[in-house]
């Protein structure tokens, strides 16, 4: 350790400013920082003990809560392969097949978004910021498994460039990147995107035997195509549901690995509860309000059960909660919470071109974010205003 | 009318190095300095020069905009010398103080209106004591204030109880509110953690408490629960040492500027009370007390010696002066160090307001905090922290945005007029990005003052 030290004290001048390097300087304190905490006191004046928690930190802890859905992503990538061709496999073989899927989608998500995070820091002379560390293991998890590296590539280059660099960087930006990126993929290449072809991994691939009659869709594919709930329910329980034996993108099938993730981050403070409580409480709403209201037989599936459904509960546990592009007032973020859960049901329930509202819903809430601030401001500076005239 | 008012938000840092309540010495200076910078937005006019002889109340400068402000030394003697930095501004203005404190006598009678009060503080030298809201700066003479406040309790860590500290001093105390309620009305807040408070039956004031963790005991919390101060108004903040100077000058007509400060801090030996003059230098106080022990693998340095509190106070050398303002002097280790993967691992000793380090497992451990920043500043990118931090009617985030974009209309809506650096000093201490936000908050007021102006 004090061997490591002394070398990159050693190296360090290389990266300064007219030592061999200074191309690299952003590059070379992104990496010192990773192994020390730099050795920086506070000022003269002020604070002069600070909090141990810093950025890295904080991005961790959202690392670790995406760990438990990961790791069932990867499992559940190859079970339904496996179910697909028939074959049997076991809890192992499930698990390697689906890390062996999902490992180059987390490589390429990390390499393509990583190098362009490096390269402006150093355009900037800034140091990296390291928020991408979540967005980058968020992209892979949102993905269809069977979606083309490339895709993935293309999609991350442009939610990092289009969705944050341009806006300034770490902090600055309106839109989540990760969600960006899905909704690139979503819209750019919609053949390839929707349907039922992408959902399990192989299911395109014409030399791979499939047994007779399995259906790569996801449930709520199906359930747009007018499968009734209990014809769904025939073929996955709600013990399915709820623990994620179900078809969908690589980490949003398990809601109680997703639960084990919202704990973590309400717990360490990390994420907001009230914009994922609030959340809940949206789409509850608004699903009773189709079951009293509604004609349809999709309106008619039971109000809770949308929480199980689709990429809801992995979208306002790890998206919604995204505290830069969310409300950033603590009144605003049960508002904003509220809307997703609502807007994410409107549009899963009531527009048949989108399967999936969630992400539309987070979307459009994160561009009404500032808006919504803007009237808790208002409200802020009211109250102060008629102390005056209440005198 | 009293009430109890009980604040939720904010956060008291269990740390190591509390003071022992005995008065373990007196200490009479042989050098005091008065530091132009402990007086934000203040330019300093000299009224001596060096060699000149002094008595205790005696001016040394005054105030450029506002000259009837007077900066007086709190002891006889003569000017030694007159310290300046980069473009020859002044940094101290330093008494060699004599043996035997001579004072100046001050005429006190007929105290019975506003103006006489004034011009008693005024002349003496006691009115830099009388801070104002908004803008945290020495009040102004020209200017009527709503009221006057006196938060009796400091609630930041290692802080000194004026519960002890006062406890002989209720009489002058009692005759420095009696003149403050001259000035405008005096509220006093109590602190409802404290059984029989010593100041429970002062008179002349409106007394309320409050109960709650750090910052409770800041006066502008205080006052924007009892008085909040909106635009084109002032309130007066006075500690409550401060407030016995002013006692002490209204009974005896002299600038007595003795105080007992805390010296606190898990560098100290042996943390208790030492008995000083305001402004004196600190080497005999500080003399056989720092533990000089670094942390393992610290460079430079092996302590802190900070003027005020861990949160608010400034660093001093160890042949510094004491603050203006300083209450106490606390002692921590310097951390410039590298910290292995410190980001990464578990933490069982790390202190976090986050539940991010597992030391939440150990709620009562008391702490050896250090100076090291555990982190580089980022972009503002957690939100949620500083909203269960500062406990007023006041977005903290927005505010600070507002600031740092300049922006004075929204400033003075979200509340400008209502806040200090020290109302944010919590946020500061739990910011995950790093930035140094009671600088900014300076920085703002600075700018309004400057505009008002």
């Amino acid at each position: 350790m004090k061997a490591l030290r002394k070398y990159l004290d050693k190296i360090k001048p290389n990266f300064e400013e007219g030592g061999k390097h200074p191309g690299l300087k952003s590059t070379f304190e992104a990496f010192e920082s990773f192994l020390f905490v730099p050795n920086g006191t506070t000022a003269a004046k002020g604070a002069h003990i600070r909090d141990s928690v810093d950025l890295k930190r904080t991005i961790t802890m959202v690392i670790i809560a995406l760990i438990p859905a990961l790791l069932f992503g990867m499992w559940n990538v190859g079970y339904f392969h496996h179910k697909m061709t028939g074959e049997e496999a076991g809890l192992f073989g499930n698990f390697f097949y689906g890390l062996g899927q999902v490992l180059p989608i987390i490589a390429v998500s990390y390499i393509s978004g990583l190098f362009l995070e490096f390269l402006f820091a150093q355009i900037r002379k800034e140091q990296v910021n390291e928020g991408f560390l979540a967005t980058g293991l968020l992209i892979p998890m949102i993905v269809p498994v069977d979606c083309p590296l490339w895709m993935v590539a293309v999609a991350t280059m442009f939610a990092v460039l289009i969705g944050k660099e341009v806006f300034g960087g770490t902090g600055m930006n309106i839109v989540n990147p990760a969600l960006l990126a899905r909704a690139f993929l979503f819209f750019a290449y919609p053949a390839k995107m929707s349907g039922d072809q992408v959902w399990v991994a192989g299911f395109g691939d014409k030399d791979v035997t499939k047994i007779d009659g399995f259906s790569g869709a996801t449930p709520l594919g199906e359930l747009a195509h007018g499968t009734t709930f209990d014809q769904l329910t025939s073929q996955y329980s709600i013990c399915d549901m709820f623990m994620g034996y179900i078809p969908g993108s690589i980490g949003e099938t398990s809601t109680l690995c997703i639960l084990i993730g919202a704990v973590i981050l309400i717990w360490t403070g990390v994420a907001s509860w009230k914009i994922m409580c609030s959340g809940v409480l949206g789409v509850l709403c608004m699903g009773l309000l189709l079951n009293t209201f509604g004609e349809a037989a999709y309106t008619q599936i039971p109000f809770w059960s949308h929480l199980l459904l689709g990429g809801f509960a992995f979208g306002i546990v790890f998206m919604a909660t995204d505290p830069v592009t969310a409300a950033q007032t603590e009144t605003g973020k049960w508002i904003y919470g509220f809307l997703i859960g609502i807007v994410a049901i409107l549009v899963r329930v009531v527009n048949p071109a989108f399967p999936e509202g969630v992400m539309l819903a987070i979307l459009l809430m994160n561009v009404c974010a500032p808006l919504i601030d803007h009237i808790v401001i208002r409200q802020n500076v009211k109250r102060r205003l008629s102390r005056v005239k209440n005198k | 009318m009293s009430k109890v008012i009980k604040l939720k938000k904010g956060l008291d840092i269990n740390l190591k190095g509390q003071a022992e309540k005995t008065v373990e010495k007196t200490v009479s200076p042989t050098f005091i300095s008065i530091k132009p910078s402990d007086f934000p937005c203040v330019k300093p006019h000299l009224e001596v020069r060096q060699g000149d002889k002094v008595k205790a109340g005696d001016v040394l400068f005054t105030d450029k905009f506002r000259p009837e402000i007077r900066f007086c030394s709190p002891v006889s003697g003569e000017v030694a010398e007159i310290r300046r930095a980069e473009r020859r501004r002044i940094t101290d203005v330093i008494v060699k103080a004599d043996s035997q404190t001579e004072y100046a006598k001050f005429e006190v009678k007929d105290l019975n209106s506003k103006d006489a009060v004034k011009e008693l503080f005024l002349k003496s030298g006691v009115w830099p004591y009388l801070r104002q809201r908004p803008f945290n700066i020495i009040a102004d003479p020209q200017q009527d204030a709503k009221a006057v406040y006196i938060s009796t309790f400091d609630s930041a860590p290692l802080a000194a109880d004026y519960q002890f500290v006062l406890k002989d001093q209720l009489e002058a105390f009692q005759a420095g509110v009696d003149a403050l309620s001259k000035l405008a009305k005096v509220y006093i807040g109590l602190d409802g953690k404290v059984a029989s408070n010593i100041f429970a039956n002062v008179k002349n004031a409106e007394i309320n408490t409050f109960e709650g963790p750090h910052p409770a005991g800041n006066a502008g919390v205080q006052i924007s629960y009892v008085c909040p101060v909106n635009k084109g108004e002032s309130v007066i903040v006075v500690n409550p040492q401060d407030v016995v100077i002013i006692g002490r000058l209204v009974k005896n007509g002299i600038y007595d500027a003795k105080k007992t400060i805390a010296l606190a801090g898990s560098k100290v030996k042996n943390p208790a009370y030492v008995s000083v003059v305001a402004n004196s230098n600190i080497d005999s106080v500080l003399e056989g007390k720092i533990d000089e022990t670094p942390l393992e693998g610290v460079e430079g340095e092996a302590v802190r010696i900070i003027g005020g509190n861990v949160l608010t106070g400034t660093k001093l050398s160890k042949d510094g002066f004491l603050g203006f303002y300083d209450n106490e002097i606390t002692i921590i280790p310097e951390g410039k160090y590298y910290d292995f993967f410190g980001w990464a691992l578990p933490g069982l000793k790390k202190y976090s307001f986050s539940h991010t380090f597992f030391s939440w497992l150990c709620p009562k451990k008391q702490y050896e905090l250090d100076t090291n920043m555990h982190g580089e500043k980022r972009a503002y990118v957690v939100t949620g922290t500083f909203e269960k931090l500062v406990p007023m009617d006041i977005l903290p985030l927005q505010l600070i945005k507002a600031i740092l974009a300049q922006n004075i209309e929204l400033m003075e809506e979200l509340g400008i007029y209502e806040v200090a650096e020290e109302d944010f000093a919590l946020c500061e201490f739990a910011d995950t990005s790093k930035t140094d936000i009671q600088a900014i908050i300076r920085k703002g007021l600075d700018l309004m003052v400057s505009e008002t102006r």
